[in-house]
């Protein structure tokens, strides 16, 4: 299969290409048709279900009907376009402390000002708030603010965290339980449609053909050079599966082609397409801990590139699912394997279990280092990180460096700071490279 | 069972507590442990754990709520970035510094990421210490929350057993509960007499005495609170022309004692506060028959505080207990101080003020840390508002 790279002109940079795979643009149509989808349910009568990223049940959201409308994904949105910033302010000015997670600040103050979707047109009201609470305490918050607001059902899914590192029968029994007893009869009521577990069961065996291929897709970086940016370029991977695609033919086509992309990529010993077209030489393989800035998204991807250092593996791209340790979604056992889902995701995770996860990928994808770009507003991932690069460091021996931003509020991004500390990062793994080579 | 320390005046007993507070090497914990061979102390941090479980297998439970205002920080933070609020990193000041190198246990309640994520850190940083993430259920049906929260209770009952080399009876946890329950009764006593009385029992006083809850065996603090509440009953302190406030948002990282006292003197009587609320987490008696993890488990799904930390299934309710607590005290105005940095009451902040909007309720919000130093700009905010409500209120 032959695809392409397609050049494309965006409307925020007049005078600049920006070059996608092929991949890419087959995602842009998909969520493009899926804001579609959500912006015309008042007209179409479907009704709605937002939720959350990690923890997302789009599996058992379809079996109902709803369309899946996520919030943290909306605030990436709008962090891409730029205009997070102001909604972040806007919130700021009603009362919301500057201190909390910009992604809630940049949701709320999008309401307030029209709650406009990336389409140009009003997203709807949730009919239904699916609180799966995993892995972050702000989204408890963060729905009793939306509920304050919308006035509409909302659903609590409590998922437990892994603090000794390991999933009981006693948690399954928890989050089957609230599944069964609380989950689905609300969402029955809600959407007036049956639960049908058969249906869920179809929805579910999709969703492991596509994790099947993403993990393949994911683990293509172990080469070298290597086809993919596990982060920037993870970032548009991710997205149909961490999104409303999940349990869907379409999420199975989209990583189909996403991994026959890869792999011909891989065959022809080619790097990762970049915004400014193929990368050039893989000089630096980096693991990276932590989300994305998004205002400042492709300036901060081009301070890699342009140093030929690739991403081999990230943990932010785990935040929906962890996949690349052997989890799928198995239809054997519908609700179980929902809460099993839950519990696994990278933020559910105690910390010494997402430092074994780190040091693995360091070793397995034969990277130079870590890197952690440590987010301002997100305690769930930033609360303990400095220990985490110690630790990695002492286990692997490979450098690690620590960079700080922010989500969606462009007042923490720094770009000059961000290249500095890289640049000297850079000249770091060099020397330790060079030291190496002396010591052989 | 203890009944009186040693009959004495009010101000005795509040520089004891005192001395307890201001005491960073915990002596007293410490000469505890040492009094008898095997005894061992299990410490916590906020927002609530089970502390009937830590006495039922003879250990101290010792609450750990950070390093104050008097601790240096020299190591701690280089563990946490600067926007990360400052009970983390202090907690780790005092585990590192070796401040709490006799602690054989350290529970970290479900309250906030992180403090979750401290469990894992101190698992890591203090491998030998016995350290447990302490979940609770965010569902509040007795089939589904409570059977979850009744596992992680017997969980934390066994590895507690583990510790001491024998398995807890339900026999000693009845017993512990009926002393909890007692020490509850006259924490609840305490703060209704302040309400009733705040000129008698002055905010600084009331917090060292509930953080000396913290310190002491459960027999000896309930010694201590009856002792207070009548040396203080039997004192005349003259009552000022003072506010009464409710104060809310400080139930995690403590505020400097400076901090309450600034407020009293500014002009505003605390008559209720959600300040170390693991003292009086459930709200009422803990049956002391039957299945004790259950009757626990009964108390903390349906008699227990609201606190930011929990969820709240019902949107009428939400915030009703703060406007509750306005009614009952008789307060008229809510002061939000909540620690930097801290999601729980930041998050919480706006819609418990929409609450208080719809209610008539006026209130102010500032911010602060636990090494706050500087406390003119919360005295002079305190002030305004207490002479804002003397002037308006009537009108």
């Amino acid at each position: 299969m032959t695809t392409p790279n397609t050049k494309i002109v965006t409307s925020k940079a007049p005078a600049k290409e920006v070059i996608k795979d092929a991949s890419m643009l087959k995602q842009k149509e998909m969520m493009a048709a899926h804001y579609d989808r959500l912006t015309a349910a008042p007209q179409t009568g479907a009704k709605v279900a937002a939720t959350f990223v990690p923890g997302n049940l789009n599996e058992l959201v379809m079996c109902f009907d709803l369309v899946n409308n996520l919030p943290e994904v909306n605030a990436i949105q709008s962090g891409l376009r730029r205009v997070s910033g102001s909604y972040v302010l806007e919130a700021e000015k009603i009362g919301h402390s500057e201190d909390v997670c910009t992604y809630v600040k940049s949701d709320i103050g999008m309401m307030a000002k029209g709650n406009i979707a990336p389409n140009g047109k009003k997203f709807p009201n949730p009919d239904v708030l699916l609180l799966s609470y995993t892995g972050c305490f702000t989204f408890m918050k963060w729905f009793e603010l939306l509920r304050e607001q919308y006035k509409c059902e909302t659903i609590m899914l409590h998922t437990p965290y892994m603090g000794d590192g390991k999933i009981t029968k006693g948690m399954i029994d928890y989050m089957v339980k609230q599944l069964r007893e609380e989950v689905i009869p609300t969402l029955e009521r809600v959407s007036g449609v049956k639960f049908d577990i058969d249906r869920l069961r179809e929805n579910l065996k999709r969703s492991s053909r596509a994790e099947d291929d993403l993990v393949r897709v994911l683990q293509s970086a172990k080469a070298k050079p290597s086809p993919i940016d596990a982060y920037f370029g993870g970032i548009y991977y991710i997205g149909p599966i961490f999104g409303a695609f999940r349990g869907t033919q379409d999420a199975i086509d989209y990583y189909r082609f996403l991994r026959e992309e890869v792999e011909e990529r891989l065959a022809n010993g080619q790097g990762p397409v970049t915004p400014d077209g193929d990368m050039g030489k893989e000089k630096y393989r980096l693991v990276v801990e932590g989300p994305p800035n998004y205002t400042n998204f492709r300036q901060f991807w081009k301070m890699f590139y342009d140093e030929g250092a690739v991403i081999v593996a990230s943990s932010y791209t785990k935040v929906g699912g962890v996949y690349d340790f052997g989890f799928r979604h198995d239809p054997s056992k519908p609700l179980e394997t929902l809460a099993e889902y839950c519990l696994g995701v990278y933020t559910n995770r105690s910390l010494p279990m997402r430092i074994d996860m780190l040091v693995n990928y360091i070793n397995e994808y034969e990277a130079d280092g870590l890197l952690i770009n440590s987010i301002k507003s997100c305690n769930s991932f930033s609360a303990g990180q400095l220990l985490m690069m110690r630790e990695v460091e002492k286990r692997t021996g490979k450098p690690a460096a620590f960079v700080e931003s922010d989500l969606v509020d462009p007042r923490y991004f720094s770009a000059a700071n961000i290249k500095n500390r890289l640049e000297s990062y850079f000249q770091m793994i060099d020397q330790k490279r060079s030291g190496a080579h002396a010591a052989a | 069972m203890a009944t009186s320390l040693n009959p004495s005046t009010t101000a005795d007993i509040v520089a004891r507590a005192n001395a307890l507070f201001e005491d960073l090497s915990f002596s007293a914990a410490r000469a505890w442990k040492d009094a008898e061979p095997g005894r061992k102390v299990v410490g916590y941090m906020p927002i609530y754990v089970p502390r009937e479980l830590i006495h039922a297998a003879g250990m101290l439970p010792l609450g750990v709520v950070g390093g104050g205002d008097q601790l240096e920080v020299i190591h701690g933070d280089a563990y946490y970035q600067s926007y990360i609020c400052r009970i983390p990193r202090s907690t780790i000041e005092l585990g590192v510094s070796g401040r709490l190198d006799f602690v054989d246990g350290m529970l970290f309640p479900s309250i906030c990421d992180v403090i979750r994520n401290l469990s894992g850190m101190w698992k890591l940083m203090f491998p030998k210490v016995y350290s447990r993430y302490f979940d609770v259920p965010q569902n509040y049906r007795d089939e589904i929350g409570g059977n979850f929260y009744v596992n992680e209770l017997a969980e934390l009952r066994h590895d507690l057993g583990e510790l001491r080399g024998k398995p807890i009876t339900d026999e000693e946890l009845h017993s512990s509960i009926a002393l909890y329950n007692e020490n509850r009764r006259l924490i609840r006593e305490l703060y209704a007499f302040r309400a009733e009385r705040p000129w008698q029992a002055p905010a600084t006083e009331v917090y060292l005495m509930v953080r000396a809850g913290l310190l002491l065996p459960v027999e000896e603090h309930s010694a201590m609170l009856r002792d207070y509440l009548a040396a203080t009953r039997a004192d005349e302190r003259p009552m000022r022309d003072n506010c009464r406030v409710v104060l809310t948002g400080m139930f995690c990282e403590q505020p400097p004692l400076n901090l309450i006292k600034s407020l009293e003197l500014s002009g505003c009587y605390v008559v209720d506060d959600d300040l170390l609320l693991v003292t009086r987490w459930l709200t009422g008696e803990v049956a002391t028959e039957g299945d004790p993890l259950r009757n626990l488990a009964s108390a903390f799904l349906h008699h227990s505080e609201s606190t930011a930390a929990k969820y709240e299934p019902n949107q009428k309710e939400k915030g009703q207990h703060l406007v509750r607590a306005v009614k009952r005290t008789a307060a008229e105005g809510v002061i939000f101080a909540a620690p930097s940095f801290c999601d729980p009451a930041l998050l919480e902040r706006p819609m418990l003020q929409h609450v208080l909007k719809e209610a008539g309720i006026p209130f102010i919000a500032f911010k602060y840390a636990e090494n706050s130093g500087q406390m003119q700009p919360i005295r002079e905010q305190a002030g305004t508002f207490a002479d804002s409500i003397k002037l308006w209120s009537g009108a």
